[in-house]
């Protein structure tokens, strides 16, 4: 059983002083193993921030990230699932799944993580899922309305995986899950 | 030398303790036997330990407290009047025969404490009997430690209101009287010991001094006790006479440690009365003597009483306390010609403390305190760091008082203060002000306020000193202008108008910025928000000017690449515009696109147009087909290129993304894209990969595997679209 946080567009310190105080009071250093970061932290401080949480950070370049060392796109494995990272910009027309399942295609993954559209968002179809984190502090992005600060945590177990939302809604952390199983091993 | 001194003491504090105690033996076996006479012969002779020179206070107190348990169950015989074979008054007689004066004085008190309880006598007359007499005894240290006798035993006979004792002829007075009179004399022999012994053993007295102070201040204490003494007599008597003695005895160290313990010993209310006369009393201080030190100590206990309660408040107006502080510490100042800055700025904190507990309404008072300020510290060239501290205190306690940057924004001195502080310092109070602003969340909302702010955090905005060869790590530079970005979240107000008075306001701050690299940092990143900012303001966009605006502001390949996207994905959502004007726009971002630096870049932003020129549902025309035929080509050039600079193609990526848009526009119904183009391109790929020439890539060929494997599942669907993809040949 291995924990996974997507998390991204926190778009600090341009658009958003710090994290939600209930999301950070939720998030213990040793209990997650990877943390997956769609772009847009946007400093440095947010990087070592995350570091702090859990060393095995993968990160891929947002729109604003100062640190210009980041990769376009990033892919890794765990247990049974491979994962897709990247930012999700450049993937025209933004939000669509179509366009994003290519990309999926493309980096040959079974999920596939990108953001930039601050809407959370996990679809599934019979190859795999498409995840969008949204933003973790809820920061103003010109095509979503009403942004409610969201992060998500995957539970990747074997040939499962349980996708837990976590919602800053009206000031109250909500969860949703989602499950998922893949049909067979990764060749 | 001094090692041997002190063996020397502790030889003859133990000499002394064992005569104490065979003499106390032997009084105790007298008493046994009622034998009075010789039981007061050996009490005498045991007192006599005391008549030593030759210890140090410490020491002493040792045997004198060995003295005083053996006379308190002395005292203890003689209450009981079946012991006495005698009257109390012959008793009292009966002691005055002892030889020395010094052992006849302790049991004169020991029996003129009995005498007291018997009420046979007022108990005034006993006091001041008792009182007078000690003046027998001048020698500093023995003195002090016979009269804090006195008072330990008198303690609890007083004719206080209440108190057994009084009567007709007792009054409070009486003891009021009684106490004054102690402490007088006690602190005659306390300031005489400063001037025993030699001038080079000065600091080894002070420090026995300082040992002894509590006995001069318990007097003080006592007086605080004496329920009798109310106001009025506090004020009229009791505060005059001790002050009296206070400024007359002029002794630095009484006088530091005495005003110090009236300050602490008596009620809050009483000083807020006698606001003046214990202020007074300051300048006539010595000059040596510590004052603000003092002054801080009345103004935080002034401050937590009015903190204590809301009640209390109103006697502070009353009495003008605020002003009567301001005028002594002024006083003080003047007086004190030489006190370094940071002395007066410490004063000065204080009195802010003061007001900002007991009159925070009074903004005015404040800025006064910092007006003050600021003719202290003008002209004095650099600070030391002790007063750049004070300072930053100073400057930062109505910050955390008012919680609002807007009320420090109105203390017209406040920047003039922050004139005089050093770069360094300048930025270190310029991040506690940006820090109080985030932790409150004040929003500043106009565009004046906005200025004023930035004037007082200049320090951190553009580099005040332009010969300052200080190199700064460039984290802490980095971590600065961060924190400056996070401030401009709280520049904010609903009215789009005065909204962007703001931003207008912060733009114009840059314009007056020095040009200098690491002070370009800053613009550039208030413009990079400000670009973010006008994205929300612009409900009616001039998009030519966005355009230019977004790739002006990339200077790098990579950054033209990211805002072409951003163009791109935004003109893709955009349904305002007229037909002629978003054809217009997406000519031009297609254009753009096939500028951009590298062939790849090139090839995927064309691609990415591809979106421009669908409109869902509708067929509209060939322009996405001609679009993607516009990517194939640089696609193509790209393959040359890689033959001839490495003598073999380069990969089919490129080709492998294009198909899948094929795919994309295929699934969505749009007819120019036909089964046979499609086909046509699968083969395509499929030759070059298959080719001698062709470097292999693992990851075109695991993509190309993936659509295989979609249009597969395509097929697998049935219904309309497995019928659609059912002719493509995998």
């Amino acid at each position: 059983m291995v924990l996974v946080m997507a998390i991204g567009d926190l778009h600090i310190p341009h658009r958003a002083m710090e994290l939600p105080a209930k999301f950070k009071s939720m998030l213990v250093p040793g209990k997650i193993q990877h943390i997956i970061c769609t772009g847009n932290l946007c400093i440095k401080e947010v990087h070592d921030y995350l570091k702090s949480l859990c060393p095995n950070l993968h990160v891929t370049r947002g729109v604003y990230d100062e640190d210009a060392r980041y990769p376009e796109t990033e892919t890794l494995t765990i247990e049974q699932f491979k994962l897709g990272l990247c930012h999700g910009h450049k993937v025209v027309p933004w939000g669509d799944l179509d366009s994003l399942a290519m990309v999926q295609r493309q980096l040959d993954v079974d999920i596939l993580v990108s953001g930039h559209t601050h809407r959370f968002m996990a679809y599934k179809h019979e190859t795999g899922m498409v995840i969008n984190p949204g933003s973790a502090t809820g920061s103003y992005c010109g095509m979503t309305y009403d942004v409610n600060p969201s992060i998500v945590l995957m539970d990747i177990d074997g040939l499962r995986v349980v996708v837990y939302v976590y919602e800053l809604i009206d000031g109250e952390v909500k969860v949703e899950k989602i499950d998922f199983k893949k049909t067979s091993a990764t060749t | 030398m001094i090692s041997d001194g002190v063996e020397d003491e502790e030889k003859w504090l133990t000499a002394g303790i064992a005569g104490l105690q065979q003499n106390a033996f032997y009084m105790h076996r007298a008493l046994d036997s009622n034998n009075i006479k010789d039981a007061l012969k050996y009490s005498a002779q045991m007192l006599s330990e005391l008549r030593t020179s030759r210890l140090s206070p410490h020491k002493y107190y040792e045997l004198y407290m060995r003295a005083f348990d053996e006379l308190r169950k002395l005292e203890i015989f003689f209450k009981e009047e079946s012991n006495r074979s005698c009257s109390i008054i012959e008793l009292y007689e009966l002691v005055q025969h002892a030889g020395n004066i010094l052992p006849r004085l302790y049991l004169l008190c020991t029996v003129g404490s009995v005498y007291i309880r018997s009420k046979e006598a007022p108990a005034k007359d006993i006091l001041k009997d008792l009182v007078e007499m000690c003046r027998g005894i001048q020698h500093p240290l023995r003195g002090l430690f016979l009269r804090s006798y006195l008072s330990q035993v008198s303690r609890d006979k007083l004719p206080d209101i209440g108190s057994e004792y009084e009567g007709d002829e007792n009054t409070v007075m009486d003891a009021v009287e009684f106490v004054l009179q102690n402490f007088t004399e006690m602190n005659k022999l306390w300031v005489r010991m400063q001037h025993q012994g030699p001038a080079r053993e000065k600091e080894k007295r002070e420090k026995e001094r300082n040992e002894l102070r509590d006995l001069v201040g318990k007097n003080l204490h006592v007086l605080s006790q004496i329920e009798g003494i109310d106001l009025e007599l506090y004020r009229d008597v009791v505060l005059p006479r001790v002050l009296e003695q206070v400024v007359n005895c002029k002794d630095d160290l009484a006088q530091y440690y005495l005003m110090d313990c009236i300050i602490q010993v008596f009620p809050d209310e009483y000083h807020l009365q006698t606001l003046e006369t214990l202020l007074g009393a300051c300048p006539q201080l010595q000059p040596s003597v510590d004052i603000k030190t003092v002054l801080s100590g009345l103004m935080e206990r002034l401050s937590n009483y009015a903190a204590s309660s809301t009640e209390v408040l109103p006697e502070f107006v009353q009495v003008e306390a605020f002003a009567k502080l301001n005028n002594a510490i002024g006083q003080v100042i003047e007086a004190q010609a030489d006190m370094p800055v940071f002395g007066a700025v410490a004063l000065y904190s204080s009195l802010l403390t003061f007001t900002l507990h007991v009159h925070p309404d009074r903004l005015d008072y404040v800025d006064q305190i910092l007006g003050a300020c600021v003719s202290k510290i003008a002209g004095k060239g650099k600070l030391e760091a002790k007063a750049t501290k004070q300072i930053v205190a100073l400057l930062s306690a109505p910050l955390e008082k008012y919680n609002d940057i807007d009320t420090a924004l109105k203390l017209s001195n406040y920047p003039l203060v922050m004139e005089y502080l050093d770069d360094r310092t300048n930025k270190v109070m310029s991040n506690v002000i940006i820090q109080s602003i985030m932790k409150n969340k004040t929003h500043i909302s106009t565009a004046d306020k906005v200025g004023a702010l930035f004037e007082l955090i200049k320090g951190l905005i553009k580099d005040l000193d332009a010969n300052n060869d200080d190199e700064m790590d460039e984290d802490d530079f980095k971590e600065e202008q961060n924190s400056v970005a996070r401030l401009i979240q709280m520049l904010y107000n609903n009215d789009p108008e005065e909204m962007l008075k703001l931003v207008r306001r912060v733009q114009s701050q840059d314009d007056n910025v020095t040009e200098e690299e690491t002070a370009s940092a800053t613009p550039k990143k208030i413009f990079q928000i400000l670009n973010q900012t006008i994205e929300t303001l612009s409900t009616v966009p001039v998009p030519d000017l966005a355009l230019r605006l977004y790739l002006e502001c990339a200077e790098d390949s990579k950054a033209q690449v990211t805002a072409l996207y951003l163009i791109i994905g935004t003109l893709q959502r955009m349904h305002t515009f007229g037909v002629e004007n978003r054809d217009t726009l997406t000519h031009k971002a297609t254009g753009y696109s096939a500028k951009l630096l590298k062939k790849p870049d090139q090839c995927r932003a064309v691609y990415a147009c591809s979106h421009l020129f669908w409109v869902e549902d509708q067929d509209g025309v060939k322009d996405v087909l001609l679009c993607l035929k516009r990517a194939l080509r640089i696609a193509n050039a790209a393959q040359q290129m890689a033959n001839v600079a490495k003598g073999s193609s380069g990969s089919v990526m490129l080709f492998i993304e294009i198909l899948n848009k094929y795919l994309y526009f295929f699934e969505k119904g749009n007819t120019q894209i036909t089964v046979a183009s499609i086909q046509g391109l699968i083969e395509l790929v499929t030759t070059e990969m298959q080719s001698d020439t062709s470097t292999s890539d693992p990851a075109a060929d695991a993509f190309l595997a993936s659509t295989i494997r979609y249009i597969q599942s395509q097929k697998d669907k049935g219904g309309a679209t497995g019928e659609k993809f059912e002719a493509i040949k995998v």
